[in-house]
């Protein structure tokens, strides 16, 4: 039998195993093409995975040390010698509250006189050899101006220091803190650099933990103890207003459009223009808001409340989207159930839906709102980028705020100290945008039901 | 403070109103014979009166407390000695009426000097006017609840519909509400129409959108006075610059994003997807001023150094350094539309292209992309939208260049960062140099405008095939 079906057996099983060849041939180039398809994809993760490690690798890197800034341990000494003051005015039954502040300013003016920055100089020089006292001007350049003002205000809240002396670790000015961090980049003189080294060698310059980047506002006159406070509050501000402004009113127009309204032209075109708006550059709410809340309604620049205003509208599509989502996302029965019971269709949404639906109205509320206070190019328009040095009292107060203030950072001269503090200001933006979306997401979490 | 006073006056005043209105309608309930009797629950009866003693009342304190000032001030204004405001400029006649009103709430002293009897004097008129307004003010939101109020309460019978008419009250509310998105969109369009349009007033439309050079002189004070030279004003510089930068940010993007896409939506084990796509994601949420702080900082010295290996001159500040770090905030964009689009095409075109032997990148490429074509032109559309949209980045890493220029290594200008750059520090809506702003700002709406609806259209109508 084998002999007999031989000869005739081998064409076909040579064909066969050519076209096997084959056939294995190009699925290895197959498989290969796959494999590379897969690498590509895993590329393309990787890249994206990297991206973000890189970016908040850097901005730890950068910004982390900018809360460790050079100090200067000294002995400062309110010798009443020098600072002729009497103790602080009163307010008295019989005046108005202006008229107190006027005696109060006076008041303040006198004690603006008094000779602080020697008061400084002279708690440096007793660490430092005798000749330094001939160069006063240069060991003053190793402090930064904002301390003697925060040694006057330490005076003014507490009189009884007056004769008194306090141990401090003075605030070093920016161009020594570039110098001690990193001693290549900085264009310290070296007549206050030669200070500055006798200073380090005796321990006295080190770095430490300062709040200042937190708690003081902004300052053009001393970098150094430059700060987010007036920024961050006005961010607050900000977030607040956009929370009260822009959810309720987003919320309700999603249930109109949702629950309630008609099917027809005009919901349609609310509809897509909805759509439209959330694909809107940010950039033209701010041409918006220049028009009409500045020049039209003549609301202050760069207050928050204008601010808020322009982020409410810019956020408002956002929060109508994901607002509509999860009401859609309510299955039909629990409405048919209400209104089979004898409820209305206002008490079936108000009273079933909406709180089945709170937590995915909420948490896309919140990613909306987190977004927004990370914006700035709609605040550079309706004049936030001007330079404010005070921490606003109300939203209607010009203020700064935390991405303008990056902005404002990141284009200062003195470009050594300022990308560290704009990498921290970054960083305590970042903090306060994944806050409030880990929240976000915590709601989402706790209260998500499926269906 | 007064406001607030009758604010809250008001708000006890609604409260009240409530539980009479609750009350009054189990009284007569009882007479009718039990709550049952009733159209609507109690509630709705108190609701009710609660909305007819307070919404009226508080629409006349609203009007107050927007207008209120400005018509006091238009008063004092006329009631001063003629010619006070002659030699002032309108702003100054305006911040002096201004510190007229802080001095009349004893919240400033008048300024010594020349104006200081004006001051005074218009203060006092205020303090005055303003005492009898806020008690004219009370008097007629005081009488406005009340009658309310009493209107209601008369009402409350058996057979009145509360509840139909309280809820008439939200739905009319929640419509409202919806409004406030269509007014949105009227107010950008006609403010940016009002302006631009007086901004053409200036230079000619075709000399903006043909032009070739954009050169605008420096401040109006220069020039704007002889009514001579504002400078040219040519759009397709920036226009071309926008171009550039959005293209390398979807060159950057779409590629990367799709595969990223596709890898997590077709290949990655569940535990690497559930990680990857909100990491990935996190991407999305950062601020766009830190991607452009480090396409600064980080990126732009990369890239002039990778230059130089290469003999080429790139600058830090560049269209590609802008265009790259565009890219990377557009990803996440991408990647997440087409991760829906990649999942809504159904299971059966893929097993179909198992079956007939087809590898897994082969079903991939010839059969999932094809039929998710018309989604993923859409996000792409979408995506090049945002990218044409896209600000802080190219204010800080473009460089600001506005030349004609095809070399992406150099710096550019695009839309959006002229807008910034001609309408930050002082608002001078009276000069062409910053109306040219809204003119730009036109255009900007206009393009992303059409391509929001090619690509919403493209997406809407690629829902519908396989629902």
């Amino acid at each position: 039998m084998n002999n007999m079906t031989e000869p005739t057996a081998a064409a076909p099983d040579d064909d066969a195993r050519a076209r096997l060849a084959c056939i294995r041939a190009t699925l290895a180039r197959r498989h290969a093409r796959e494999r590379r398809f897969r690498a590509l994809g895993q590329a393309a993760v990787g890249f994206g995975v990297l991206c973000v490690v890189f970016l908040f690798a850097s901005i730890l890197y950068k910004g982390v040390p900018a809360f460790w800034q050079a100090h200067i341990a000294a002995e400062v000494h309110f010798d009443p010698a020098r600072i002729h003051v009497p103790p602080p005015p009163h307010p008295h039954s019989d005046e108005t509250p202006a008229q107190f502040q006027e005696r109060m300013h006076r008041w303040r003016e006198q004690l603006a006189r008094a000779p602080w920055e020697d008061l400084l100089v002279d708690a440096l020089l007793a660490h430092l050899p005798p000749e330094a006292a001939q160069h006063r001007a240069d060991v003053a350049r190793l402090l930064t101006r904002g301390e003697r003002y925060r040694v006057r205000e330490m005076l003014a809240e507490d009189f009884s220091l007056l004769g008194k002396t306090v141990a401090l670790a003075l605030l070093a000015d920016a161009r020594v803190d570039v110098w001690y961090k990193n001693a290549q980049q900085a264009n310290l003189p070296d007549t206050v650099r030669r200070w500055a080294q006798e200073l380090r060698a005796r321990g006295a310059l080190r770095l430490q933990w300062s709040s200042a980047l937190l708690m003081n506002t902004d300052s053009r006159a001393s970098p150094a103890s430059a700060g987010l406070a007036g920024a961050l509050v006005g961010s607050l501000y900000m977030m607040l207003l956009v929370i009260v402004l822009a959810v309720p009113v987003g919320v309700a127009s999603a249930i109109w459009l949702e629950e309630f309204a008609p099917k027809n032209r005009f919901t349609d075109l609310i509809e897509v223009n909805i759509n439209n708006l959330a694909a809107v550059p940010s950039i033209l709410f701010g041409l918006l808001g220049a028009v009409i809340f500045i020049n039209g309604l003549h609301l202050p620049l760069s207050a928050p409340l204008v601010g808020a205003l322009v982020l409410s509208l810019m956020t408002l599509p956002t929060i109508i989207i994901a607002t509509r989502v999860s009401l859609q996302a309510i299955p039909g029965s629990i409405r048919q159930a209400a209104l089979g019971i004898g409820a209305s269709r206002v008490q079936a949404v108000f009273h079933h839906v909406l709180p089945l639906a709170l937590p995915g109205i909420l948490t896309g509320a919140i990613i909306g709102v987190a977004r927004a206070i990370g914006e700035t190019a709609p605040l550079l328009l309706i004049g936030m980028s001007a330079f404010v040095s005070t921490v606003p009292r109300t939203p209607l107060e010009p203020s700064a705020a935390l991405p303008v203030q990056i902005y404002l950072w990141q284009g200062n001269e003195l470009r050594n100290f300022f990308e560290a503090r704009a990498s921290a200001a970054i960083l305590v933006l970042l903090v306060l945008m994944l806050s409030l979306n880990a929240f976000a997401i915590w709601l989402r979490k706790r209260f998500e039901r499926r269906w | 403070m007064n406001g607030m006073v009758t604010l809250a006056v008001l708000l006890l005043a609604m409260s009240l109103a409530y539980r009479l209105g609750r009350a009054r309608s189990l009284r007569v309930a009882q007479a009718a014979g039990g709550v049952r009797a009733l159209h609507s629950r109690p509630v709705h009866y108190g609701v009710l009166a609660a909305l007819w003693c307070g919404v009226p009342a508080l629409v006349v304190l609203l009007a107050w407390a927007v207008m209120g000032e400005h018509v006091l001030q238009s008063v004092v204004a006329a009631a001063l000695p003629a010619g006070w405001a002659d030699g002032m400029e309108a702003f100054e006649a305006r911040v002096l009426l201004d510190r007229i009103s802080a001095i009349s709430k004893g919240e400033a002293l008048a300024q010594e000097g020349a104006l200081h009897a004006l001051q005074v004097q218009g203060a006092a008129h205020m303090a005055a006017l303003r005492q009898t307004g806020q008690l004219a003010v009370a008097a007629v939101v005081a009488l406005l609840a009340a009658g309310g109020l009493w209107y209601a309460y008369r009402r409350i019978a058996p057979a009145l519909r509360a509840r139909n008419e309280v809820e008439t009250a939200v739905r009319a509310l929640l419509a409202g509400c919806s409004l406030i998105a269509i007014v949105t969109t009227l107010g950008i369009v006609l403010s940016l129409l009002g302006e631009a349009v007086r901004f053409f007033q200036f230079v000619a439309p075709a000399d903006f959108f043909l032009g070739t050079v954009w050169e605008p002189n420096f401040s109006s004070a220069d020039t704007g006075a002889q009514g001579g030279d504002y400078g040219q004003f040519g759009l397709l510089p920036l226009a071309w610059g926008t171009l550039m930068v959005s293209g390398i940010a979807l060159v950057v993007a779409v590629p990367t994003g799709l595969m990223m896409a596709i890898y997590l939506a077709e290949y990655a084990p569940r535990g690497l997807r559930s990680v990857a796509k909100p990491v990935i994601e996190v991407l999305a949420g950062i601020p766009t001023i830190v991607y452009g702080f480090f396409a600064l900082l980080a990126l732009g010295p990369a890239l002039h150094t990778a230059g130089q290996w290469l003999g080429l001159e790139v600058r830090a500040a560049s269209a590609l350094t802008a265009g790259v770090a565009m890219g990377v905030m557009i990803i996440p964009f991408i990647s997440s539309l087409s991760d829906d689009i990649l999942t809504q095409v159904p299971r059966a075109l893929r097993d179909g292209s198992y079956g007939l032997g087809a590898t897994q990148s082969e079903t991939i490429v010839r059969v999932v992309l094809p039929a998710a074509l018309p989604g993923i032109v859409g996000a792409f559309l979408l995506a090049a939208s945002r990218a044409i949209g896209e600000t802080m980045i190219v204010v800080l890493a473009a460089g600001n260049s506005p030349l004609l220029h095809a070399n992406p290594l150099e710096a550019v200008s695009t839309v959006t960062l002229t807008i910034v750059n001609q309408l930050t520090g002082d608002l001078d809506f009276a000069a062409p140099q910053s109306l040219v702003a809204f003119a730009l700002g036109l255009t900007l709406f206009v393009l992303t405008l059409a391509l929001n609806i090619v690509a919403l259209y493209i997406v809407r109508k690629y829902h519908e095939q396989y629902d």
